[in-house]
């Protein structure tokens, strides 16, 4: 695939991104943009208490003690100041998945612009702004013209640059009527004239929608993001009323523990990490899409497709090539078979179509010699003798084609022998069993005498590796069914082939839609793609539909996502995407959730200290004080978000496998890491911390 | 040790052991029958005539099904009348017959003791067989032992049933589970066992006080009773609530080493069981089979735990007498006293037969943390399941996104909407506790009268009272670290509150969420999905539970009992 999106394949993360995303991260402190973000507006308000506080302290006689243990003259301003760094590395977080759509949001507004459109109205022409175009208006676009706005070409055939959308320098070919009708709005017509209807109204174009996701503007919570938001505010709910009572509660007791203290030990606590890098995840799974060309019109469908059960592919240009390629010369009537392969090809080098390339593709690696360019005149394939062939200058002909017609040309003079028919029947029956094609090749010498040289066995040849990336999908329990217009025998023949769970033959558009609610109705999610207008209603039924950008704009508007490079396959990218979007987002909460254990192991030693030494026992990362072990935390806590934001950006590895086996390792990485690491962190930066004067 | 239960020449921490042993064998040889019945019970569609008879007294069609809401409001009503009528019978009581002549308890101690039978807590601010007649005790308190026990099965079942059925708006009805787990399971059980405990020597009596002349030649007054009877029930039922104020440590209760583990084995027979119940009712044992495991891996570290401790009996106390024996009854010993405290508190009953309050300082945080997991390994009757399920939801969730799925437990979506409810259910009880314990030193003046009145050893261990209690009443257990006057008007009341709200609003909860799930239709597994029966998820939901614990209460355990024993 050629890129103008993504032109420069970025690295997820570099110090670039990151110094551009700075400003963002300022602006996004606004209370009412973290208000949506629960965890980290409670670090807000923390660190805006706590700043009043360190302002308020030289007035009041100086720092309080906390738990009986007097607190160092810069305790409090050092808390302020992580818990801002604390909030400023979540916004950078979010800052910098949001500026990697930034420059593909750039490139596609550029087409925005808006045009001259020249509407008909009764037969004549009028000059208007794109941007003043209705839903059913009429406009004329010639050539070296821009598109004014999305539509369905209506009269006319022309070539179609859409570079600007799809990076594809090639021109398409948009024409009236049947499955290339659409055209997307600022893209330009190279050749010929064309009638569109606009579908679009101004400012709702797919440009406009492409936009918006890239950017992330039109961004919305999915469920899951707001179920595990709802998980996350109740252990912030937890927490805070473990911080609000343990003042009452340890004055019968002890010293009551100072604010800042409290605030440390509640933002410790809060999984401010996952709750940080929470919506940068999300941003970046999209992003992740629009790097591989896929715009999904909703994070919903993004994490649908992680959950897909059942891929429904079609079989031309997903599974198979799309056109039948020789497989095999089957010779008869004891014909050697490299004559019969030289014939083939010879009647083939002047021929252009995939199948005729593939035979002398063939015949070349068996080994056999052909002239540069084609000996004799060349008989061309019509539908009425459907047959092809060759005129030797010799006087002798060679003709290929399908079986009957062959035959016909074969017997004008005298019938064949009948064990000859029979056997020629046999290879011919042996083709079809396993749903190829044959293709008779026969030669009339110049005395007029004529020999059945054989069969071409031409078939749908399935791509290189689909075989293993089933394999693939069904580790990951995915179920692949086959969609094909072909009969049972062939469709049987090439599922069994590619690897396929399941084949639906002579599949009409009805079938496919009752298919797709027929394995809804068993719970399974379901994802296609499509690209025709008789598609649209399985597109819009399927769980995830992907809609290829050749199609329709039916199709278009009936799929959850579309593929701009027009590949099926990338469904199967699609679904890896949605998975590893849900493992980050998994690995992130356990690992930030694990990590409160060794906080608490920093804060609670150190907050009664004073009062109770032997739980200094418990301080068994044996940090230099009580204010050092509190701020340590507080730095780890901040640091760690900044060092996770590659993790968010590039999202977790994720290789096909069983749910067992996954499982165990994101536990061991990200539980028992995310038990231990900040042991070790805490430990460290305490070291450092306790360098300070006073801790 | 009792003469006669074991043989004398055998070390009593190794026959405490083979006793828990004998009653591990006989859960295990148990749980299938029992579990598998229970699953009958719940499922069958044919009607007792007896069952029959109730339907048409309380005017109830057994057919009809319930919607979450009416499944809840029929629990609320049902438990709103129950709270009414031990009020009323223990306020009337003056009046009513074989009180014994005792008077009427005040209000807000009938407040507290009404709300207590009936959230299956069996808290107790009195002294029971000096505050409440035998009219009281049967009519009131053991009615409640059997009923709330079957509240706690009904709802329990009702979760399974959103986890089975696809599809329907429906959990199945209310007063059907409820008249069916009394007749078929805990009334014929609790008679089964009250003859077993006669055997081992509990009285069953109404002799009232009867005065004795000791040994010593002093004279004393023992009240008798019908204390069999009660005392099935209070295990079976994992109530609680004793006949007399010592509970299991009275010799008329709890009389040597054998009614002792059958005691044992009463309090987990249906909590243990019914992790086989809901596998079998969702068509997959290795489901039970799993939350069992992970009630058992639970279970078995908190005993040990406990059991270390207390043998070690680290301390001032325990090591100038040379063992942790201080509350503790010489027939049972250390380790059988530490084994029954674990199953006491593991369970909802709340029965003992030691006071967990004479335990060395860190092995009173064990029980008091057993009530922290939230009781649920193996938990209450029914609570026990419930709230195990609950916490397998999170798990569930946090599993399920790491394996790339968003998440789904037994074929269901685990959704906000299941979230919310799940999240919530966690957030209760720790908050009631939590909030409970710092109002009770936050508000001057109650401040004034705990310290003054409630609290008889202050510091670090008076704290670790309130702390127990509050943590008893809004887990539902009743246990009580002895040493905490709480027959008060701030602890009858406050307590009583949080054993409601600790009781219904998990209640109205699950059942919301059993609707949400019923709802729903089943999602079929595949290698893809996270299987929730392997010896890996056992060991998430453990560490998600502990988790969840650790994080909730570790800042005031360091307060209390951890500061304690450490200094």
């Amino acid at each position: 695939m050629s890129t103008t999106l993504d032109a420069p394949k970025r690295r997820s993360f570099d110090t670039a991104a990151l110094a551009a995303a700075v400003p963002g991260a300022f602006r996004k402190l606004d209370p009412r943009l973290m208000w949506r973000n629960p965890v980290m507006f409670l670090v807000l308000v923390g660190a805006v208490l706590t700043t009043v506080l360190a302002v308020a302290e030289p007035f009041l006689g100086g720092p309080q003690s906390s738990g009986g243990t007097e607190t160092p003259v810069s305790f409090t301003a050092g808390i302020a100041a992580w818990l801002w760094v604390t909030v400023l590395f979540a916004n950078l977080a979010e800052s910098v998945a949001e500026g990697r759509g930034k420059a593909q949001a750039d490139s596609l507004r550029k087409t925005r612009t808006s045009t001259t459109a020249h509407r008909l109205v009764d037969g004549r022409l009028e000059e208007v702004s794109s941007a003043d175009l209705r839903v059913g208006d009429l406009v004329e676009v010639v050539a070296g013209r821009l598109i004014p706005g999305d539509g369905d070409v209506v009269e006319g055939i022309a070539s179609v640059d859409e570079s600007a959308i799809t990076g594809e320098s090639a021109p398409v070919v948009r024409e009236s009527g049947g499955d290339r009708s659409a055209v997307t709005g600022g893209t330009r017509v190279l050749s010929d004239r064309i009638v569109v209807r606009i579908t679009a109204k101004p400012g709702e174009t797919f440009v406009d929608r492409m936009i918006g996701l890239v950017e992330g503007a039109s961004r919305q919570k999915t469920p899951n993001e707001i179920a595990l938001n709802i998980l996350l505010a109740s252990l912030s709910i937890v927490f805070v009323v473990v911080c609000l009572t343990i003042n009452p509660i340890a004055s019968y007791a002890a010293a009551p523990v100072s604010l800042p203290v409290l605030i440390a030990l509640l933002v410790c606590l809060i999984p401010t990490t996952i709750g940080a890098l929470l919506s940068a995840i999300g941003i970046a799974g999209m992003d992740r899409l629009v790097q591989r060309n896929v715009l999904a019109m909703s994070g919903r469908a993004v994490e649908a497709a992680g959950d897909v059960t059942t891929l429904l592919l079609d079989k031309t240009g997903t599974i198979t090539y799309g056109n039948r390629r020789a497989s095999g010369f089957l010779p008869v009537d004891g014909t050697a078979e490299e004559e019969l392969t030289r014939f083939a090809a010879l009647t083939s080098l002047a021929d252009a179509t995939p199948e005729g390339q593939s035979i002398v593709a063939l015949a070349a690696s068996k080994g056999v010699r052909l002239p540069e360019s084609t000996p004799g005149e060349i008989v061309p394939f019509t539908a009425q003798t459907r047959m092809s062939g060759l005129d030797l200058p010799d006087g002798s002909e060679v003709r290929k084609g399908a079986t009957s017609a062959v035959v016909a040309w074969a017997e004008s003079e005298r019938p064949l022998p009948s064990t000859l028919l029979a056997e020629l029947e046999e290879r011919v029956e042996s083709v079809s069993r396993t749903g190829g094609t044959p293709l008779v090749v026969a030669a009339r010498d110049r005395s007029g005498a004529v020999r059945i040289l054989g069969v071409v066995h031409l078939k749908d040849v399935v791509k290189d590796g689909i075989k293993e990336r089933f394999a693939e999908l069904r580790a990951m329990g995915i179920r692949t069914v086959m969609v094909t217009g072909d009969n049972r025998i062939t469709a049987e023949a090439i599922g069994a082939e590619a690897g396929v769970d399941e084949v639906l033959a002579e599949a009409t558009p009805e079938q496919k839609l009752e298919l797709i609610r027929r394995e809804q109705a068993g719970g399974n999610l379901v994802a296609m793609t499509g690209d025709g207008t008789n598609d649209a209603p399985a597109l819009a039924q399927a769980d995830v539909g992907v809609a290829m950008n050749t199609g329709t704009s039916a199709a278009k508007e009936a799929g959850n996502m579309v593929d701009l490079d027009s590949d099926p396959t990338k469904l199967i990218d699609i679904v890896r995407i949605g998975k590893q979007l849900l493992i980050t987002r998994g690995a992130l909460t356990t690992f930030s959730i694990a990590n409160d254990v060794a906080k608490y192991f920093a804060i609670i030693p150190a907050m009664f200290a004073g009062v109770f030494p032997g739980l200094a026992l418990l301080n068994v990362m044996q940090l230099s004080s009580p204010a050092s072990a509190i701020l340590s935390a507080i730095v780890f806590n901040a640091l760690v978000i900044v060092v996770l934001i590659p993790l968010a950006l590039r999202g977790v590895r994720y290789r096909a496998a069983s749910a067992s086996s996954i499982l165990g390792r994101n536990l061991l990485v990200y539980g028992l890491g995310g038990l231990v690491a900040p042991f070790i962190g805490i430990k460290l930066i305490d070291l450092v911390v306790s360098l300070l004067p006073g801790f | 040790m009792a003469p006669g239960s074991v043989p004398a020449d055998l070390a009593p921490e190794l026959a405490a052991a083979l006793g828990l042993a004998t009653v591990a064998l006989l859960l295990v040889l148990l749980h299938r029958p029992l579990g598998d019945f229970m699953a009958h019970t719940f499922t069958s569609a044919k009607d007792l005539r007896v069952e029959r008879g109730v339907y048409r007294v309380i005017g109830v069609d057994p057919k009809g099904e319930q919607t979450w809401g009416a499944y809840a409001r029929s629990v609320l009503a049902f438990s709103v009348v129950g709270v009414l009528s031990v009020y009323a019978i223990q306020r009337l009581q003056q009046w009513l017959p074989y009180s014994l002549g005792l008077p009427a308890p005040s209000e807000h101690l009938a407040f507290n003791t009404a709300v207590s039978f009936v959230t299956n807590t069996n808290w107790q601010s009195y002294s029971p067989e000096l505050t409440l007649g035998y009219t009281a005790q049967l009519a009131a308190l053991a009615v409640q032992n059997f009923v709330s026990a079957a509240v706690g099965l009904a709802i329990a079942v009702a979760l399974i049933r959103g986890f089975a059925r696809v599809r329907t708006g429906t959990i199945g009805n209310f007063w059907v589970d409820l008249t069916r787990a009394l007749v078929r399971l805990l009334l014929p059980l609790a008679v089964l066992s009250a003859i077993v405990l006669l055997a081992t020597g509990v009285i069953q009596n109404f002799a009232g006080f009867q005065d004795v002349a000791t040994i010593a030649g002093g004279a004393q007054s023992i009240p008798g009773g019908p204390v069999a009877s009660q005392e099935a029930i209070k295990l079976l039922g994992t109530n609680g609530g004793g006949f007399f104020n010592a509970n299991s440590a009275h010799p008329f209760e709890n009389p040597d080493g054998i009614s002792n583990l059958f005691q044992i084995l009463l309090m987990l027979a249906i909590p243990f069981s019914l992790p086989r119940t809901f596998g079998t009712m969702v068509g997959d044992r290795r489901q039970g089979l799993a939350i069992a495991a992970a009630m058992g891996a639970l279970f078995i570290a908190s005993v040990s735990a406990l059991s270390a401790i207390e043998l070690q009996g680290w301390g001032t106390a325990p090591e100038a007498a040379g063992a942790a024996m201080e509350g503790k009854e010489a027939r049972f010993g250390i380790l059988t006293s530490a084994i029954f405290g674990s199953v006491s508190t593991l369970t909802s009953t709340g029965a003992v037969n030691s006071m967990h309050d004479s335990y060395t300082a860190l092995g009173g945080m064990l029980p008091m943390l057993n009530m922290m997991l939230g009781e649920v390994a193996p938990g209450g009757v029914g609570s026990g399941l419930y709230g195990m399920l609950v916490l397998a939801v999170l798990a569930v969730f946090i599993g399920g996104l790491l394996v790339g799925r968003t998440p789904e437990y037994l074929g269901k979506k685990l959704g906000p909407k299941q979230i919310t409810l799940a999240a919530l259910t966690i957030l209760v009880t720790p908050t009631l506790v939590l909030a409970g314990t710092a109002l009770s030193f936050a508000i001057p003046a109650v401040r004034a009268d705990v310290e003054a009145t409630s609290i008889w050893n202050p510091g670090l261990h008076g704290l670790s009272e309130v702390l127990y209690a509050f943590t008893s009443a809004a887990n539902n257990n009743g246990s009580a670290f002895a040493g905490l006057t709480a027959n008060t008007p701030w602890f009858n009341t406050a307590l009583g509150i949080a054993m409601l709200l600790g009781r219904f609003v998990p209640i109205v909860l699950v059942l919301a969420l059993a609707g949400s799930l019923a709802a729903q239709h089943r999602v079929p597994a595949t290698v893809g999905t996270l299987p929730t029966h392997r010896p890996l998820f056992v060991g998430l939901l453990v560490g998600v539970t502990i988790l969840v614990t650790a994080l909730t209460y570790f800042p005031v355990l360091a307060l209390g009992p951890l500061a304690e024993g450490l200094n």
